[in-house]
Formats: C-alpha cells, sequence, structure tokens
C-alpha cells in the first residue's frame, strides 16, 4: 500500500453500446430482451449459405448521432470487415465489423467528478453486430446456445487510455449510459448486457510517459464491478512490480463474488482474428447532407443540459447534477420552465415533493399525471402568496393529481387559501397573546423559543390559512413593542 | 513463403482441424503448390494501382429499420446436428 503513490494507473475502457433499433443490423429479423429462445432469428443471422446481409440505417444513423454529440469526424466511407473466431455463439464463424474505417474517429467525453470536470479523449467509435448467448448452467451435460441476440446492432466506443482510477472509470461509464439514454440510442441497462464494458489497465512509475505491459479485464457487467476490478488489478500490478515480477499482457476476467480478476489463459494463438474486407457489403458512403440532417434531430446531452441548468437558469449546481441525472426531470424542468420563471422553486419542487411522491408510489415521472404546466400554475400560486408552501405539498399537489382540477380552483375547495387580511390576522394573535400572559412575560424575560408557540397558536387558530411568515412578523412587532 | 509444421499447425487449429503425420506432409505439400500459384501474381507490377475489392459498388444499398420475415424456431433449429425443444445443443463450452 505504501508504494502505491509511486505509480499511476492509465486505464482505457471499451464499451459496447446495444442499440435500440427495431431490427438487426444486417436483417431485419426483430431485436427483442427477452424473447423465447431462439425466436427472433432469420437465415442471415444463421449464416445460411446464400444469405447477404444488409446494412440497417438507422443503426448508421445512431453512430452518426453519437459521434457527432461527441465531436468525432465522421468516416465518409465505412467498409465492413470479417472479424474470425470460431466460437458456438458466433453462427457464421466471424463477426461482421469494421476495421479499418470505423464510422467515428476521435472525439471525447467530459464528466464531473467530485465538482471538477474531466475531459477523455476517444479513439473510435465503429459499428458491429453482437453475438448469440451461451448457457452453461441449464444442462449438465449441453451448453445451451440461443441465437437471438446475435445479430444486433453493436457499438464499440473505445476511449483513450486517459483514465486514472476506478473511480473516475465508474463516473466516466456512468456518463456514457447518461448520454447514450440522453440520445435515444440505447437503454443503458447493464444488467441486462445493453451496456458493456471492458477495460485495460497497466500501471506506470509517476512522470514516467511510456505505458507499462497492459492488461485486459472482461465480464464487467455492473458500474461497482468495473470500479472494483480496476481496483483490484491497479493494486495487484504494483504488487508485481514490487516484487521485481513482470506482468503478463493477457485477458483476465472478473470474480464479482471474490472481487478479484482472474487470468483467463487464452492462448496467443487464439488471438488472430484473420481481419478481411467484408464482400458482401457495399462501403456506406455518407454524405454531408446526411451527416448534417441526421444531426439535426439529436438531443441534446446531459453535460449542455447541465450547462444550460447552471447558466441560463442560475440553478446551483448540486440541483443542476440531481435534475440531469434522468433525462424526464431535466425535460420536465426545462418545460415547466416556459410557464413559470421561478426556476429554483421549480427545482426544489421536483427534487423533493415530486421525487418523494414518485418514490413513494413506485413510479416514474412520465407515470405521473401531472403536466408541467399543472406544476408551473401550483408553484405561481405559492410564489404570489396565495396558498402556503406546506399546504401546497400536502394538500394542493396530491388533489392536482387525484382531481386533474385547475390548482387556482382547487384551492378554494380545499379551503386553503392563505389568510391575507392584516387587520384579521392581528386580532387573532392579539387574542393568543392574551390568553398567555405568563408565557409573554417569560418570552421577554429571554426565553424565544417560545415564538414557536405563539405561531403554532395561530396557525391553529386561522386552520393552517395563514402566512407563517406573516404570523412571525407580527407576532415579533407585537411582543418587541409592549 | 515457407510452409512449415508450424504454419499448418497454426492454421490447423484455427480451423478446428488436426491432422497426423502422414496427413500433415500431404497438405504442407498442397499448400506450398497453391502458395508458389498465387505467387506468380507477384511478378506483375502493380503500383499506383488501388486494390478491387468490391465488384459490384452500390451507394448505401442500405435498409429501413423494418421488421421483416423470421423463421419459426422449428425451421431454425431444423438443420442443427444437436438440438432440444428450445436450443441449439453443443458440446459443454469449458467457461472462461
Amino acid at each position: 500500500m505504501l508504494k502505491h503513490t509511486e505509480y499511476e494507473p492509465v486505464i482505457g475502457l471499451e464499451c459496447h453500446i446495444q442499440l435500440l433499433t427495431n431490427t438487426k443490423m444486417y436483417s431485419s429479423d426483430r431485436v427483442e430482451y427477452g424473447a423465447p429462445p431462439n425466436s427472433r432469428l432469420s437465415p442471415i443471422t444463421l449464416g445460411h449459405p446464400g444469405t447477404l446481409p444488409r446494412i440497417n440505417k438507422k443503426a448508421v444513423e445512431m453512430a452518426i448521432i453519437l459521434g457527432k454529440s461527441l465531436g468525432c469526424t465522421i468516416t465518409k466511407r465505412n467498409e465492413f470487415a470479417r472479424k474470425n473466431y470460431f466460437y458456438p455463439d458466433l453462427p457464421k464463424g466471424y463477426q461482421i465489423t469494421q476495421d479499418k474505417t470505423p464510422i467515428c474517429t476521435g472525439g471525447h467525453v467530459t464528466f464531473r467528478l467530485n465538482g471538477q470536470e474531466k475531459k477523455v479523449n476517444l479513439i473510435r467509435i465503429h459499428m458491429e453486430e453482437d453475438s448469440g448467448k451461451s448457457i452453461h448452467d441449464l444442462d449438465p451435460f449441453n451448453t445451451l446456445v440461443d441465437l437471438n441476440r446475435a445479430g444486433t446492432p453493436l457499438l464499440e466506443m473505445v476511449s483513450a487510455p486517459d483514465l486514472r482510477s476506478g473511480e473516475e472509470a465508474y463516473a466516466y461509464l456512468y456518463e456514457i449510459r447518461k448520454i447514450v439514454r440522453y440520445l435515444g440510442i440505447c437503454d443503458g441497462n447493464m444488467e441486462e448486457g445493453s451496456l458493456r464494458c471492458d477495460a485495460n489497465i497497466s500501471v506506470r512509475r509517476k512522470g514516467k510517459s511510456g505505458f507499462g505491459k497492459k492488461v485486459e479485464v472482461k465480464n464487467l457487467n455492473s458500474f461497482r464491478h468495473v470500479q472494483k476490478a480496476i481496483d483490484f488489478e491497479i493494486q495487484r500490478q504494483i504488487e508485481l512490480l514490487e516484487k521485481g515480477a513482470i506482468i503478463v499482457s493477457e485477458t483476465r476476467a472478473f470474480d464479482p463474488a471474490k472481487g478479484i480478476t482472474i487470468s483467463m489463459r487464452t492462448k496467443e494463438t487464439a488471438q488472430d482474428y484473420r481481419y478481411f474486407p467484408e464482400p458482401d457489403l457495399s462501403p456506406i458512403i455518407l454524405t454531408d447532407d446526411f451527416i448534417q440532417k441526421t444531426f439535426e434531430q439529436a438531443p441534446e446531452l446531459p453535460s449542455v443540459v447541465f450547462k444550460r441548468l447552471t447558466q441560463e437558469f442560475n440553478l446551483p449546481e448540486y440541483d443542476a447534477t440531481q435534475l440531469t441525472e434522468n433525462k424526464e426531470f431535466a425535460l420536465f424542468f426545462l418545460q415547466t420552465s416556459q410557464h413559470c420563471k421561478h426556476y429554483k422553486s421549480i427545482s426544489n419542487w421536483l427534487l423533493v415533493p415530486v421525487k418523494n411522491y414518485l418514490n413513494e408510489n413506485g413510479i416514474g415521472l412520465h407515470e405521473l399525471s401531472l403536466t408541467p404546466l399543472q406544476l408551473a400554475e401550483i408553484i405561481e400560486l405559492v410564489e404570489s402568496g396565495k396558498v402556503s408552501h406546506t399546504q401546497a405539498v400536502q394538500k394542493l399537489f396530491p388533489a392536482v393529481i387525484q382531481t386533474q382540477k385547475k390548482p387556482a380552483m382547487l384551492i378554494h375547495e380545499l379551503d386553503i387559501v392563505l389568510q391575507t387580511n392584516a387587520s384579521e390576522l392581528e386580532s387573532v394573535i392579539q387574542d393568543i397573546l392574551n390568553r398567555y400572559p405568563e408565557k409573554v412575560a417569560e418570552y421577554k424575560k429571554g426565553k424565544k423559543g417560545l415564538l414557536g408557540l405563539f405561531v403554532g397558536e395561530a396557525m391553529k387558530a386561522t386552520k393552517g390559512k395563514s402566512d407563517p411568515k406573516a404570523i412571525n412578523q407580527l407576532l415579533l412587532e407585537k411582543l418587541n413593542q409592549s | 513463403m515457407e510452409i512449415n509444421d508450424a504454419l499448418i499447425d497454426h492454421i490447423a487449429s484455427l480451423a478446428r482441424l488436426g491432422f497426423n503425420g502422414e496427413e500433415k506432409e500431404e497438405i504442407k505439400k498442397d499448400f506450398s503448390r497453391m502458395i508458389a500459384f498465387v505467387d506468380k501474381l507477384r511478378e506483375l507490377n502493380v503500383e499506383g494501382i488501388e486494390p478491387l475489392i468490391y465488384l459490384n459498388e452500390r451507394k448505401c444499398f442500405w435498409r429501413e429499420d423494418v421488421p421483416g420475415e423470421e423463421l419459426s424456431r422449428n425451421d431454425a433449429l431444423k438443420n442443427s446436428p444437436s438440438k432440444d425443444s428450445d436450443y441449439f445443443l453443443v458440446p459443454k463450452v469449458l467457461e472462461k
């Protein structure tokens, strides 16, 4: 542990992003997670003789949207290649991928970690297809193969070795998930494998510019695993170097139960993929016009929305972080802001009462029958002093959801309109002070905590319809004058 | 290009084939003949000539993202030498 500070970890991530298309990358059988086994297949996916693949245009458009959003250069002439390897869940015996002409090169991802902005460069993003699934634990004598997933469109996104810790890798991957969800190109569900990641990890002496021998860690199917596997691997490599041992360039798998990485002992010869051009697919030639038109449909990135929330709407970074966490919340904020200028109040409402309501009812924002306009109207009523914040949260908000009536009408029906008549309020307060002469005396002797008692009595007397702020002010005036 | 035992072993393992001693000698001879035949092409001067990869290059021959015909599971599994009602069966693949 002591020597840890003398080394610098160097980490790059390869992410596989399953695209939310209706059909597969090279054929028109459906993409559907959880479908009955081997029910989403075509002769093309199965690699039957004489079949010819054809590119899914939507997948190309999604690749352009991701690439342009991240500042990548889009490749105009896209060729495809065969990557040959033998595995039962790869029906053709090769994967159709992009080798020399990845659709995106360059670009970068920015994310925030501990209040700092971090930028990670991208090397490439290319289009390819997923494999099927092998099931090892259902049958004691055979491996079962379900080919439904075979041919699902994937984007492989390769980062530069710009990450320096497991924590950074976690934050980077978290940002990737937010990005693909904002762009609507992937559901980002790591448990279902629609977002997967491998990590390349090496360590070097601090101040050195070269790279150490790198180890690839596979099987990272949750955010926590990514961070844990990387932290373990860094420690393992440093310990080896400290012992004077040599780090072997190899592929290792993460064992989540033990929290360690294990060598997969793949033979060097097995890595010979014999890439060659896919003769069955003509190159896809993209024009500037097509790229531009495709990108015009792209939604904003979470980091862009974050900047707008802090700069255009003056929200604190905490609020902006919380709101952009979930695309639905960010959009709801932006829509509400068109009807109501009390931006901080909108944020407060979304992050506290609305979020609590969703949690209590176990639903998502899209399942809540509340429109941005309704929320704006509730907030306007509070801000203009027609109803207290407490009453608005406890009574008005649930009533709007249940009845779908106009908030301005509901405050009358619920009888929660704030008492604004000052002379009425004054007589109520005078009554209370008259009722508790001893308490008033104690207060004047310095027991300032009694103010709460008077406020509570006044609220009770006005059935919660008076503004606590106004009561406070009047009470202080009265108590301090006599 | 020299066709030696190591190369034959490598190619055989990639193709999941096995050759015994006699077969290996045979295949070595075959390979040498094939390579010599193709090596003839090296005599040509191809300087400045781009490799021709696609004989029939059609611009953006892509398809819309619309579901098309699918195979029934029965049909999909039909040609498999080993299957049950739902899955293709293969010999146990050792995990990792």
